[in-house]
């Protein structure tokens, strides 16, 4: 990977900065579980849009919970499971991603937990809103007042950590009717539908100052150097394997028999 | 120092919680302890393991277990597990290496022994012991009270 320029400064640790754009999110989920794995240095990677609409479920998501697998099936909507922890999201070309990749070391003091490394990133994002919005850390989501605009996760070793947060910068309203409201919310939501509950970041400011601020509160605390992507390696030359993939047809087939099994049991008794 | 008491202070503002943890966590006498706050309790080759107290009530609620296969490897200090909770996955570390001989399936229905019960019901696996001599690399129970009060110092 090349270095294009290094703005190093001096006391702070360093990042390794990736800008993308419009990288499928599996690919990017690939990217962030092995260098998370495998890597020893500190990482930032932004992707401004992904492809195709696509169905991101935490490590523990059901699919026959969290999603209304009819259409899903019926539309091919991707739907894929990573490694961390957290809700269930579907992105597409109006989401913005921003991972945060970190050694404990990297921030002194920063205990390596869940609520303490949200809280950290959560102070970035302070800067970045700085006089924008009511921008606050409502209950694990980044909200503007209590309108969500950013969920996270997180996935935490003995040594590393991971925050990565996608960003409704804009969003397809028709999307949003592929998932269900989920058992497990934040009380902040009050039962509220998808419509209610969350908001776009376009109406608060520009796609590119948001990306551009972001890069620039990061700056503060680490000495970034630009790193380029090469998308598309040799298989050969892959050596670790994720756990993070996409659900099969079969798997999606399955949880809809089991859920219709659930909710018509007269039905199925004298088969 | 300044520094990290100071991003804290303000987190914990908008957060509206405390920046110390509460008092102190229980820690069990006749059980060994690793540095990444997972405990051992060992019956002759036999060593069931579990995370502590002080882990549990760090990590919050716990919602998922993910747990390993029987039959399936540890080694002392790499992950063989992962436990879920406010949105984050933390890696679960053997404290000694063998071989997974039961896993505690309560867990999938129950995660939240873990926090209830961290030392007990909350127990994870139960691992057939390789290498005895890596007991004496755990840290007993005033040690690890030791270890835990000088991390949450230090932070």
């Amino acid at each position: 990977m090349a270095t294009l320029f290094e703005t190093r400064k001096l006391g702070l640790p360093l990042m390794n900065l990736i800008r993308l754009e419009g990288l499928p999110i599996l690919k990017q989920l690939h990217l962030e579980e092995e260098l998370f794995r495998t890597s020893k240095d500190n990482w930032c990677i932004i992707n401004d849009g992904t492809d195709d609409p696509t169905i991101v479920m935490g490590i523990s998501g059901k699919p026959a919970e969290l999603l209304d697998i009819k259409p899903v099936l019926h539309d091919e909507i991707p739907v894929i499971r990573r490694f961390t922890g957290g809700g269930t999201v579907i992105v597409d070309p109006g989401t913005i991603f921003a991972t945060f990749i970190c050694n404990k070391e990297a921030v002194p003091g920063l205990q390596p937990y869940p609520r303490p490394i949200m809280s950290w990133s959560s102070l970035i994002y302070e800067q970045v809103f700085q006089g924008i919005g009511n921008f606050r850390l409502c209950e694990n989501d980044y909200a503007f007042g209590d309108r969500k605009f950013g969920g996270n996760a997180q996935s935490i070793t003995k040594r590393r950590w991971i925050h990565h947060t996608s960003f409704l910068w804009d969003y397809d309203a028709r999307n949003m009717s592929y998932l269900r409201l989920p058992k497990r919310a934040p009380e902040y939501r009050m039962a509220r539908d998808h419509m209610e509950f969350i908001c776009r970041l376009k109406d608060y400011l520009p796609r590119s100052t948001f990306i551009n601020k972001t890069v620039e509160a990061l700056g503060t605390h680490f000495s970034l150097e630009s790193v380029v992507y090469e998308a598309d390696k040799d298989p050969s030359a892959i050596k670790f394997m994720p756990t993070t993939r996409q659900l099969t047809r079969e798997e999606l087939e399955e949880a809809l028999s089991a859920t219709d099994l659930e909710n018509c049991p007269a039905q199925y008794a004298s088969l | 120092m300044a520094s990290r008491l100071m991003w804290a202070s303000r987190a914990a503002f908008h957060l509206r919680i405390s920046v110390f943890n509460r008092g102190f966590a229980t820690v069990l006498k006749d059980l060994k302890y690793s540095d990444s706050h997972e405990w051992a309790k060992v019956e002759g080759g036999s060593v069931t393991v579990g995370i502590t107290d002080h882990a549990q009530d760090h990590l919050g609620d716990v919602v998922y277990v993910e747990l390993p296969e029987v039959g399936s490897s540890v080694t002392q200090g790499s992950s063989f597990g992962a436990v879920e909770s406010v949105k984050a996955t933390s890696d679960l570390n053997s404290p000694v290496s063998g071989k997974i001989v039961e896993v505690n399936e309560e867990l999938s229905s129950s995660p939240g022994l873990v926090n209830s019960s961290p030392f007990e019901n909350g127990w994870i696996i139960k691992v057939e012991l390789s290498d005895s001599g890596e007991v004496g690399k755990l840290m007993d129970s005033e040690r690890y009270s030791k270890f835990c009060e000088e991390e949450d110092a230090a932070h």
